[in-house]
């Protein structure tokens, strides 16, 4: 195999970090779509939360992408 | 493989070379608009990224301006714009900070709008992200970092250093626990840069295959993808603001562990 083959095939492997912030995601809005279904009061606060994890978990999933373009500048 | 160059050879390498190709890092590259160089010493030119800076620092001016031109007792609307954004600052900073917050004040809501500003004009069309740059982002968080570790060392002297020590921990566990929140510390710069630059990037880069997609497919494939771009250009608004919003709150985070030390 040749080095940019194997280059292409780890900037896919990089992409795979998408899975755990999926995971992440899902866990986070269902969690919070239970948390409001027993306390629809707490909507307000409970958004701003929401809005701020979301934006940390999806970080988590770019640097993936950041890792990709590492190797895509070796190639 | 055979030498021999047949017509249809010769047919698809005309295609291909007139065929639009993807590339949709191409609006991230920086290009020099004017040359400058400092006594032939440094090179300062002025590139599309510190035009867009001055375009977003200009936009910022000129609204806070408009806003507050004639100040009344009961605002009008542009006023309670002007209001509202500053209160916003105001609130996360008393929030997380609390009273000792009022110094950084004006550093915070400074770096919020011209953060806020640069990542939305960023999205008018052939304008350039100012914050999708690495070395924008990681300018702000290193000297935010550097400030808050300097700025505990004044104001506790050497007790700064239990910063690093984690509490109601056992004494045996300390040579694990103490590289591990030293390594914490050195990972905040980079992760506050790269969160910001990473989630400009992709967006943006998304964007850009969608709109690949729009120009090659023929008209009833394109509006997909272009109801698509619609819809992910809302998107991106909302992840702008969220991002500038993170970036502040961690900041105040920050200066908070190093007034109060946890």
């Amino acid at each position: 195999m040749d080095a940019t083959a194997a280059a292409l095939i780890g900037m896919g492997l990089a992409a795979l970090g998408f899975a755990g912030s999926g995971v992440g995601l899902g866990v986070l809005f269902g969690k919070a779509i239970e948390a409001i279904a027993r306390q629809p009061a707490a909507e307000a606060q409970l958004a701003k939360y929401i809005w701020i994890g979301m934006a940390f978990v999806e970080a988590v999933a770019l640097y993936g992408l950041v890792v990709a373009f590492i190797i895509m500048g070796k190639a | 493989m055979s030498s021999t160059v047949t017509s249809t050879d010769v047919t698809n390498h005309a295609i291909a070379a007139v065929a639009p190709k993807m590339d949709p890092l191409h609006h991230f590259l920086v290009t020099k608009q004017v040359d400058v160089s400092f006594l032939g010493l440094l090179d300062i030119s002025i590139s599309n990224s510190v035009l867009w800076m001055w375009i977003a620092i200009a936009l910022v001016m000129i609204f806070f301006r408009l806003a507050f031109k004639n100040p009344t007792t009961v605002p009008g609307r542009m006023q309670s714009l002007g209001e509202l954004g500053y209160l916003f600052i105001h609130g996360i900073v008393t929030e997380i900070i609390g009273d000792k917050g009022r110094p950084f004040f004006p550093y915070i809501f400074t770096l919020f709008y011209f953060i806020l500003f640069c990542n939305l004009a960023g999205l008018i069309p052939g304008s350039f992200t100012v914050t999708s740059q690495l070395i924008v982002t990681a300018t702000f968080s290193m000297s935010i970092v550097a400030f808050s570790f300097v700025y505990g060392f004044y104001l506790h002297g050497s007790h700064y250093l239990k910063f690093f020590v984690p509490s109601g921990v056992p004494v045996l566990l300390m040579p694990l626990m103490v590289p591990i929140e030293i390594i914490s510390f050195l990972a905040r710069p980079v992760s506050l840069a790269v969160r910001l630059f990473a989630n400009m990037t992709a967006g943006h880069t998304m964007l850009a295959v969608m709109f690949f997609y729009v120009i090659t497919l023929p008209w009833w494939g394109a509006w997909l993808p272009f109801g698509f771009t619609v819809v992910f250009t809302g998107v991106e608004i909302f992840i702008g603001f969220i991002q500038a919003y993170i970036f502040t709150i961690l900041t105040c985070v920050y200066i908070n562990d190093s007034i109060h030390m946890h």
